[in-house]
């Protein structure tokens, strides 16, 4: 067993928040609380929740683009976060980011070729043939044509915009990619041909995947393990069989039976109603079911994640 | 066999740009019985959007009806003056709009915005109007109706104001409720919440739904027929059960491989995501085959 690419250890993010009211004092909202997991190479983490759980967060913290309040980040064993970690330049080369909207994500004055030529220079390829070289060997890997590396980013529909995106994210060839909600803006038959792609890619590189999603179905199709989050915590972790053949905590169940899915719909399939076996449970309550929104200024209180069967864990309510 | 509440047939709509007219809906047909939740899906670009402002007698130019009849009730909405639409809308139709925050007024409580339909569509006086409003936003289910309809929409959170805009949309019991992608914006528990209720309530008072969404989960949840829209035109549609459980058309067919299906990969193992465009040779064509399956006889009639 290898060392995991990377491992986060007991994140926290908090934000200091202007307290309401002229003399109001400040305030602290509790992004993310304690969140700790592995990523391995080649795997697909998703992490799960609805707006405002920490998902988001949780993501810039791993690209150094939010500070950590507290815990660590490594990366092959080394510090990837804080003051001990690497700068901007080595980082880039080691985590990349697909952002949701492929309209927004790309400079729309600049051709496709300048956008993915920069990240090159910068990191000190001078040579013109093999830049150019690369970017036509990265097109064509996320199936556009050399040709199409001189236009500009509003000639592409949006499906060929977030291929564009991908291009970008690759460029450097690193290892682990960050997929924020890489197909929610995009139409159903779109949406599947950017599934296949980030599936080829992954298998073909052999990439990690950090994908941060609120759709349940593509986190099924595209996932190795999945962690549920509410309220800036990890309330279920497991496998992605484990998570969607048997959740055991009622947010996560909760969430499942919430999506709209033709087959559920008609009755064609039955869901499975099943639900983990939890012998451990003894009177301990689940953490927030996710009924009622959480209150993000107040300290979450003191439970913790218990692993009930081989990399299944829940989070439960602290021992008395 | 009852008279369908919407009759909309051959609907033709057009953009005018310069001296050419470019056709945007190509001659669509379809009818909403009482009472029947009826869905439009289709992807960006498709005319669904179109198809709902057309039948609200909201296109902006340069788009414009270019032929065809939507009837209303046996009437066509078409010959109404703006003053006669304007009396009809908000009153026997509404509509739900994708974002609330941008349909709702920032500057206004919502219960001084739900009042509002009482006393244009009712005559009511603003005193009653507000009790009613309160009503309505019990009807709804929101919890403190009485404290949240003095709540300016920004003090309301994404789920509530889209109960707000049902509440708003069914004040005066319309007829047919238009609800144009009403969950897109919002998380899923909150969205299955949003649909249930907008089910529950259609169902409670008779009223009929047309419903417009890309996702075809919330249309199979929702609705009990299905017009599935390309390009224009309508190239499907059936009763909701055989759409999913038998589609026709090689589009629909595409669009349903494409779906990644929850609890498919447990069953069968991860399967690629049918590339639409893989089996479909030639895009330019699919919009000259149209399976239109006969409504189920009621009464002796197809």
């Amino acid at each position: 067993m290898t060392a995991p690419l990377l491992q986060v250890d007991d994140l926290h993010v908090r934000f200091p928040i202007a307290g309401g009211g002229l003399l109001g004092g400040r305030r602290t909202l509790y992004a993310v609380n304690g969140i700790s997991f592995d990523l391995a190479k080649g795997e697909c983490l998703s992490i799960v929740g609805e707006s405002g759980c920490g998902k988001s967060t949780t993501a810039l913290s791993i690209l150094g683009l939010q500070e950590a309040t507290e815990g660590s980040i490594r990366y092959r064993g080394q510090p990837f976060s804080g003051a001990g970690g690497p700068g901007r330049m080595q980082r880039a080369r080691a985590v990349q980011m697909v952002f949701q909207d492929p309209y927004a994500s790309l400079n729309p004055r600049q051709t496709v070729r300048t956008s993915l030529s920069a990240p090159l220079r910068l990191h000190g390829i001078k040579s013109a043939s093999e830049i150019s070289d690369r970017i036509e060997a990265m097109l064509a890997d996320v199936g556009l044509t050399p040709e199409q590396a001189d236009r500009y980013p509003h000639e592409f529909s949006g499906g060929q915009r977030q291929r564009i995106g991908i291009a970008r994210a690759l460029i450097l060839e690193p290892e682990i990619v960050v997929l924020d909600e890489p197909v929610s803006a995009l139409d159903v038959s779109i949406r599947a041909q950017i599934i296949n792609l980030l599936l080829d890619l992954q298998e073909k590189r052999g990439l990690s995947y950090l994908m941060i999603s609120h759709d349940l179905s593509v986190v099924e199709h595209m996932s190795d393990r999945v962690l549920v989050m509410f309220a800036g915590q990890v309330v279920e972790e497991g496998g992605w069989r484990q998570i969607f053949e048997t959740p055991a905590h009622p947010y996560t169940r909760r969430l499942i039976a919430a999506i709209p899915d033709p087959d559920v719909a008609l009755r064609r399939s039955e869901r499975s109603e099943r639900s983990a076996d939890l012998p451990m449970l003894d009177g301990r309550a689940f953490v927030a079911d996710g009924s009622v929104a959480p209150d993000v200024f107040v300290r979450p209180a003191p439970s913790e994640l218990v692993e009930f069967a081989p990399g299944h864990k829940v989070r439960l309510a602290a021992a008395h | 066999m009852t008279a369908p509440l919407l009759d909309v047939r051959g609907l033709k709509v057009a953009a005018r740009l310069g001296d050419r007219a470019h056709p945007i809906l190509k001659e669509v047909s379809f009818q909403i019985m009482p009472g029947e939740a009826y869905g439009l899906v289709g992807e960006s670009g498709s005319g669904k959007s179109v198809t709902s402002l057309a039948v609200m007698g909201l296109l902006k130019k340069p788009l414009r009806v270019a032929g065809g009849e939507i009837l209303f009730k046996g009437q066509d909405l078409l010959q109404l003056s703006k003053r006669e639409m304007r009396r009809l809308r908000g009153n026997r139709v509404a509509m739900i709009f994708q974002e609330p925050m941008t349909a709702l007024n920032p500057l206004s409580t919502v219960g001084r915005q739900i009042a509002e339909m009482f006393v244009l569509h009712q005559g009511k006086g603003w005193d009653e109007a507000q009790r009613l409003a309160v009503d309505a936003l019990a009807s709804v289910r929101v919890p403190n109706p009485d404290r949240r309809a003095r709540n300016f929409p920004h003090q309301m959170s994404g789920g509530l104001r889209q109960r707000v805009m049902i509440a708003m949309a069914l004040a005066c019991n319309p007829d047919l409720l238009i609800a144009d992608e009403p969950t897109t914006a919002l998380d899923v528990t909150v969205q299955a919440e949003v649909l249930r209720l907008i089910k529950e309530l259609c169902a409670e008072r008779g009223t009929a739904v047309l419903f417009i969404s890309h996702d075809l989960g919330v249309i199979a949840s929702t609705c009990q027929r299905v017009g599935v829209m390309y390009s224009g035109c309508l190239v499907e549609e059936n009763e909701t059960q055989a759409l999913f459980g038998d589609p026709r058309h090689e589009y629909t067919r595409g669009l349903l491989g494409a779906l990644p299906r929850l609890g498919s990969r447990s069953q069968h193992g991860r399967q690629r995501l049918v590339d639409i465009d893989s089996i479909i040779s030639d895009r330019s064509k699919l919009t000259e085959t149209r399976f239109i399956a006969p409504r189920a006889a009621e009464g002796g009639q197809p």
